[in-house]
């Protein structure tokens, strides 16, 4: 049997239009890439065509390699490929073993879950599973032709491969062959990667993460489009408890599927909101509350070199998500107030919640149960000077400092 | 800033107010495993960790230890060792009492008779048995959680399969008149329904008499007077025909099968013969520190609203109470705070908390169901901790003062 390897196919996209860039966020790609596998003992990264190349990474990773390489942002998409030396027989047998293998996960249905390249969403499996291959010689010391090597490994797969049949035009399995100078790359699996830029490139963000569906989503939408985000939970202990800050600590470790590097940083919050219940006007609370924690989260962001402030806030989802309000709360904020979710539909934002996985998490009780803080008749459309006068008899400053001087760094790890 | 080295003690953190103290106030959900305990269970552990079944030595050594414990636990309720069959909690015992029983009993037996604030281990399985085609009599309480005997009387059938009420409502506190059903029940003759007591909130604390109180089945749990967790007991009455829940090897006289939990079982041994010891001083001194901490509750805060009888047939060790306007959440983590723990009959689950089935079952309101805290007190309780969970809870009802909902 011949020497055929296993490799990961890396694709990126945006990052290769970014000009003068490029090679900066190529690096910081690369970065990644060698940081989600670094337990991966043998595994080696390098990038040519446009693409990083993995190789090395022991077969009972292979699994959990394609599971990080497809959720670092920047990333395309990955495909798992066999390797082999650019010989004829190296890569018929190649092809077998990739067919054969392709074929085995169709009829047991293990691709379920993963795009496969030209495949059908429904498969009959009575049916014989069909193939199709395409070659790409780059490497033009290769002596056959693309369409001469494209027969000859088709009449390969046929001969070796039992119940499988050809179709060009709509299979089951399309095999791609690529002949690179360094050999030659078989595979025919897309993973979908998350897409956008590399971690880091666009700066650091804070997000304000409450435990709702939304803010999760928003934080992951901002890593995605390259922002390394530290985020912020504002704990109203007493009135809610500890398993309130645990479930924050769990849509973290979630997010640090796409972020390693995320913190999450605790600000004891229920001061703040104690002096809003006794010395703010009723329909004002939330909005004063929002102004506060955009001033907190203002002193964190000075503190840690943020450049923004993200939010899961969403166009008039609640009563408090108004324009108007959005402005107001956003004149307390000494950072630009980014919101991804700011026009989806509820809808979109579950389905998102979903694939990332945070929605579960997001859905356990505990909630921050502000039922006590939330006013009957919120103010929908507030004006800026009304609020200043809401807010007139509370100590901004000495609350603001007493929270930020609070704030503490939460293990995410070893809870 | 602050970083934060591991996770340190459970209200450790943002939450210590430089408390060392602990004062434990949450005795009906579980107790602290007593000395003599942990002692019976780490010798079966280390030294005496044979299998009941086995012919040798050390298996022999095992089953000496299950019978000593049987004993003691028999001998808490007035029952013949050979009458008890350990389980894995009260939660096991109570299905296999309702479930058992309607397996013995004929096609003809479709109806069950309980109270409306019987433990969810009672709630959810006659819940199940109703969608299953069986009929369900839930035989309401008064204002302080009695069940009336008479009307237990007249909710029987012919039909009826079994009578299921607790000795002491897990919440509140009151004690059912199970002796005076059972005694009702006894006087129908031999074609009365079966009675099973859910002892768990009392048993090994207050007098039970399964002979001369007309009970058929008990169940007994060992986490709540000092025992370990996932052990305890069912009382079958010699002659009742019951069947297995669990099938297997034949243990426990055929009806619980599996391997004895030898050291659960050790443990729940120790902890009926630290009980058969001292048990009527032991709750002489709870009551004189219940009516102590009622006192004080009602000084810290004249609202508040006691659940459950004053001081007659109530269980020594349980005082609830609602305190309206405030979330029953929040005044328990203001206590956890102050290094108090207790708890709340109702959970909150997302934006929305639950009310207490049990306070609305009292015909109370929803804002009574749901600002209720259940405090409850150990054989380790001291008159000290009482006075510490007061000042504590008048420490933190005033924080959350500007919490109150009444404000609105």
């Amino acid at each position: 049997m011949a020497k055929i390897g296993q490799a990961f196919l890396i694709r990126y996209g945006e990052i290769a239009l970014k000009g003068q860039n490029r090679s900066e966020f190529e690096s910081a790609l690369e970065r990644h890439i060698r940081f989600a596998l670094r337990d991966m003992e043998g595994s080696s990264t390098w990038k040519a065509h446009g693409r990083f190349y993995v190789e090395g990474v022991p077969e009972e990773h292979s699994a959990e390699a394609i599971e990080r390489l497809s959720k670092l942002p920047g990333v395309v998409s990955v495909s798992p490929a066999l390797k082999a030396e650019n010989r004829i027989q190296d890569i018929k047998d190649a092809c077998i073993r990739a067919v054969s293998a392709a074929a085995g996960n169709l009829r047991e249905g293990t691709v379920t879950g993963e795009v496969v390249t030209g495949a059908r969403d429904e498969l009959t499996v009575r049916r014989k599973p069909t193939f199709k291959i395409d070659v790409r010689r780059s490497d033009k010391r290769f002596p056959l032709t693309s369409p001469e090597l494209n027969q000859e490994l088709g009449a390969a797969v046929l001969r070796a491969v039992r119940g499988i049949a050809v179709d060009v035009h709509n299979p089951d399995i399309w095999l791609k062959v690529e002949v690179r100078d360094v050999g030659t790359f078989v595979y025919w699996q897309e993973v979908p990667g998350p897409g956008g830029l590399p971690l880091g490139v666009s700066g650091k963000g804070i997000l304000l993460l409450s435990g709702g569906i939304d803010s999760p989503v928003a934080g992951y939408l901002a890593i995605k489009r390259g922002v390394s985000i530290d985020a912020l939970h504002f704990w109203s202990f007493p009135i809610t408890g500890e398993r309130a800050r645990d479930k924050v600590v769990e849509i973290c470790k979630i997010l640090r599927n796409y972020n390693p590097f995320l913190n999450l940083y605790i600000a004891p919050f229920t001061k703040i909101q104690t002096a809003i219940l006794e010395k703010c006007p009723e329909r004002f609370r939330v909005t004063v509350m929002r102004r506060m924690m955009m001033r907190v989260a203002s002193r964190l962001a000075e503190k840690q070199h943020a450049l923004a402030i993200f939010t899961g806030e969403n166009l008039g989802q609640v009563a408090s998500q108004t324009l108007e309000s959005l402005r107001v709360i956003e004149d307390a904020s000494a950072y630009p107030v980014i919101r991804p979710l700011i026009c989806f539909d509820k809808q979109e934002t579950v389905k998102l919640a979903k694939e990332i996985g945070t929605y579960e998490t997001s859905c356990l009780p505990y909630e921050d149960c502000c039922t006590v803080f939330v006013p009957k008749h919120p103010v929908t459309k507030p004006k800026l000077d009304q609020v200043l006068e809401a807010e007139k008899d509370l100590d901004i400053p000495g609350l603001v400092a007493e929270c930020v001087d609070g704030i503490e760094k939460f293990p995410i790890d070893e809870s | 800033m602050n970083e934060r080295a591991g996770t340190g003690a459970p209200h450790g953190g943002l939450a210590a107010g430089g408390e060392d103290r602990l004062v434990y106030m949450d005795n009906s959900s579980t107790t602290r495993p007593a000395p003599e305990v942990v002692e019976a269970m780490r010798k079966v552990l280390e030294e005496d960790f044979g299998n009941p079944s086995s012919l040798h030595r050390l298996g022999t050594a095992s089953s000496r230890i299950v019978r000593n414990a049987r004993k003691s636990v028999a001998s808490l309720i007035g029952a013949d060792e050979t009458e008890i069959v350990f389980t894995s909690g009260g939660t096991e015992a109570n299905n296999w009492a309702i479930f058992g029983t309607l397996r013995s009993l004929g096609d003809r037996s479709t109806h069950i008779v309980t109270s409306t604030v019987e433990h969810p281990s009672i709630m959810a399985t006659v819940e199940y048995l109703r969608d299953s085609g069986y009929d369900v009599t839930l035989v309401p309480v008064d204002g302080e959680g009695f069940v009336d005997p008479e009307k237990v009387l007249k909710s029987v059938r012919k039909d009826t399969a079994l009578v299921s009420i607790m000795l002491v409502q897990n919440e509140i506190g009151t004690v059912e008149p199970c002796r005076e059903i059972g005694r009702l029940l006894s006087s129908l003759g031999p074609r009365r329904p079966r009675f099973h007591v859910d002892a768990v909130q009392g048993f090994g604390r207050l007098d039970i008499d399964v002979k001369k109180w007309g009970i058929d089945l008990l169940s007994m749990s060992a986490h709540k007077i000092h025992g370990p967790k996932g052990v305890g007991a069912l009382y079958v009455r010699r002659g009742l025909r019951m069947g297995p829940l669990i099938f297997g090897g034949g243990q426990e006289a055929g009806l619980r099968s599996g391997t004895e939990n030898v050291p659960g079982i050790a443990g729940m041994g120790a902890a009926c013969e630290m009980w058969g010891k001292d048990r009527v001083e032991v709750l002489g001194r709870l009551a004189v520190l219940r009516k102590k901490l009622i006192e004080g509750v009602r000084e810290a805060w004249p609202e508040a609203v006691l659940h459950g009888p004053e001081s007659a047939n109530v269980a020594p060790y349980i005082v609830h109470f609602s305190f309206p306007g405030f979330r029953g959440e929040s005044i328990l983590h203001a206590l956890e705070k102050r290094g108090v723990f207790v708890s709340t009959g109702s959970a909150c689950s997302s934006h929305k908390a639950k009310p207490s089935p049990i306070i609305l079952a009292l015909g109370r309101s929803e804002e009574e169901a749901l600002s209720a805290i259940r405090f409850s007190m150990s054989r380790y309780t001291t008159e000290e901790e009482v006075a510490i969970t007061v000042e504590a809870l008048k420490e933190s009802l005033k924080e959350l003062l500007p919490w109150r909902e009444s404000r609105r």
